[in-house]
């Protein structure tokens, strides 16, 4: 009976030992393919059009799921917590707690999970599919550096657009906030407006769009490592982008909150750190 | 007379997992300016050995010496630079499917020579496609739009766009029909003949079109040449497995 427990555990062990060996080398090998990928960015030669062609890709066209899901964020946060502030009678203080929750926290992370389902799903498909079908190999027989030509100007391009869609989806959230706030619980426009020049300062939305940056770098990063090193047909490319998908978003939420800390941090060495 | 060969493999050795040989010891001397075809059954390491010859793969040991040039020795972006001299043919054509029929033609032309404008590029573009056969009207579809053979007379154009010194098939008629199958020897042939300084190398497990279009043929098995010759060396030749290939080759159809 000791010995039986104590070949299970030994099992356990080994078991957990090969896991985090696993886990180790594929972090490992994710890091080396980012800092080669982005190094290539400033080697010739330049690869301007691609990034412009990708950020139309993951900006211009995710703009529209941006606007719609931000709008309907700012109505459905502000209206629970009017519900919730009217008990305490704080009803005043809906518009700087929305404003607050969306630039500091809803924005980036909701703009992060959305763009990466959109256009991290996309990146390790349309990779995974380029894979199977020899095009990567074809690419790298005629003497192209596929790492500078297709990874490089999608983990850019990501990191360029995703402040620029957070700060598209807190615009948007913050009306649908003063559209439920004004128009449909009729408070009042003046207070609902000076409450938020109170409460918010510019380094509220600057750490939104910091960590809107860092979740563009974490999806693009693993969405584009998942579909370049993608095995085995249609089949794989399935995997690949649903690990890619859902390692961004797992990825996104539990770095949201070691950068909230981090930025915290950062705002307390210099003196700012109030909120 | 260049008597010193295209490519000289000295036992090249690959193992995937430090235990199993894939490769176990290749010699081959391919002959510059002639068609060598590399056959053998499924499984015999011939693809494997093609993408050592890309540089694709890196040997365990052993070394691949091309046009005169170490591969062991190269760097990844020397590999990157060297790889220009080489046109690939993939079995699947692997033509950018984002890209027109003739913007897949311009892709290495756009990357390698941008000395020339937009114009020039479209011109050999479109003479590449007119060597290989292809009608003016397919230019401007997708390769989606387009049948088989014409993807991979485009596959080859493309290949061609930067006059490579070295020009691979990659399996260039597996899962072709007949029609087909002959239609893309017959541009293998005529490339050949229009393009003899060129180095070509042909890897395929169709010993009828090896036979019928190849200079010499090199024959693997569990991942060691086996023959390597002409023709008529492997119709005369008394090892067993070569005479069953031979057979079963050549009766099939």
């Amino acid at each position: 009976m000791i010995k039986t427990t104590a070949d299970t555990l030994d099992q356990f062990a080994y078991f957990l030992k090969n896991k985090m060996e696993k886990a180790f080398s594929e972090v490992g090998q994710i890091v080396l393919f980012f800092s080669d990928s982005f190094r290539l960015l400033f080697a010739k030669p330049y690869r301007f059009n691609e990034v412009i062609k990708h950020m139309e890709f993951i900006g211009n066209e995710s703009l529209g799921i941006i606007a719609l899901t931000g709008i309907f964020t700012g109505l459905a946060l502000s209206f629970q917590i009017y519900l919730g502030f009217k008990l305490v009678n704080a009803v005043n203080l809906v518009g700087p707690t929305v404003a607050l929750g969306i630039s500091r926290e809803l924005g980036p992370v909701l703009t992060g999970l959305i763009v990466a389902a959109r256009a991290g799903g996309a990146m390790a498909a349309r990779l995974g599919t380029m894979r199977v079908n020899e095009q990567i190999d074809a690419m790298e027989v005629m003497g192209v550096n596929t790492r500078q030509y297709l990874v490089g100007p999608r983990i850019l391009a990501a990191i360029i657009c995703m402040p620029l869609l957070t700060a598209v989806f807190d615009f948007v959230a913050m009306l649908g906030s003063y559209f439920l706030c004004v128009h449909l619980v009729n408070l009042d426009e003046a207070i609902f407006w000076q409450k938020i020049r109170d409460t918010m300062e510019v380094r509220h939305i600057n750490e939104g769009l910091f960590k809107a940056m860092a979740f563009g770098l974490i999806f693009s990063v693993i969405c584009t490592f998942r579909g370049f090193n993608t095995r085995g047909g249609a089949k794989g490319v399935g995997e690949a982008t649903n690990m890619g998908v859902v390692q961004s978003m797992v990825m996104i939420i539990i770095s949201d909150y070691f950068l909230t800390n981090l930025i915290r941090i950062f705002y307390l060495s210099i003196g700012t750190g109030k909120m | 007379m260049e008597t010193e060969p295209a490519i000289r493999i000295n036992d090249l050795k690959k193992t995937f997992d430090g235990k199993e040989f894939v490769l176990k010891g290749i010699n081959l001397e391919i002959p510059r300016k002639s068609l060598t075809a590399i056959i053998g059954f499924s499984g015999t390491g011939k693809s494997v050995l093609l993408k050592h010859i890309l540089g694709l793969f890196r040997p365990t040991s052993g070394s691949i010496e091309i046009l005169g040039e170490d591969l062991n020795k190269m760097t990844n972006d020397e590999l990157t630079l060297f790889r220009r001299r080489f046109g690939v043919l993939f079995q699947s054509a692997a033509l950018f499917d984002d890209m027109t029929v003739v913007e897949n033609v311009c892709f290495p032309l756009f990357e390698h020579r941008r000395d020339l404008r937009y114009q020039q590029v479209m011109q050999i573009a479109e003479e590449k496609l007119m060597s290989v056969g292809l009608d003016p009207k397919h230019f401007n579809k997708l390769p989606s739009e387009i049948s088989g053979g014409m993807q991979k007379r485009t596959g080859l154009a493309r290949a061609l766009a930067l006059d490579p010194e070295i020009l691979i098939y990659d399996e260039p008629t597996t899962g072709l029909d007949p029609i087909l199958t002959e239609m893309v020897d017959n541009l293998i042939l005529d490339t050949q003949h229009r393009r003899p300084d060129i180095t070509s190398i042909m890897v395929s497990h169709d010993l009828e079109a090896a036979f019928r279009i190849a200079d010499y043929i090199a024959m693997l098995d569990s991942g060691k040449v086996l023959l390597f010759g002409r023709a008529e060396d492997f119709y005369n030749s008394e090892i067993e497995l070569v005479k069953r290939f031979v057979t079963k080759g050549t009766s099939k159809t």
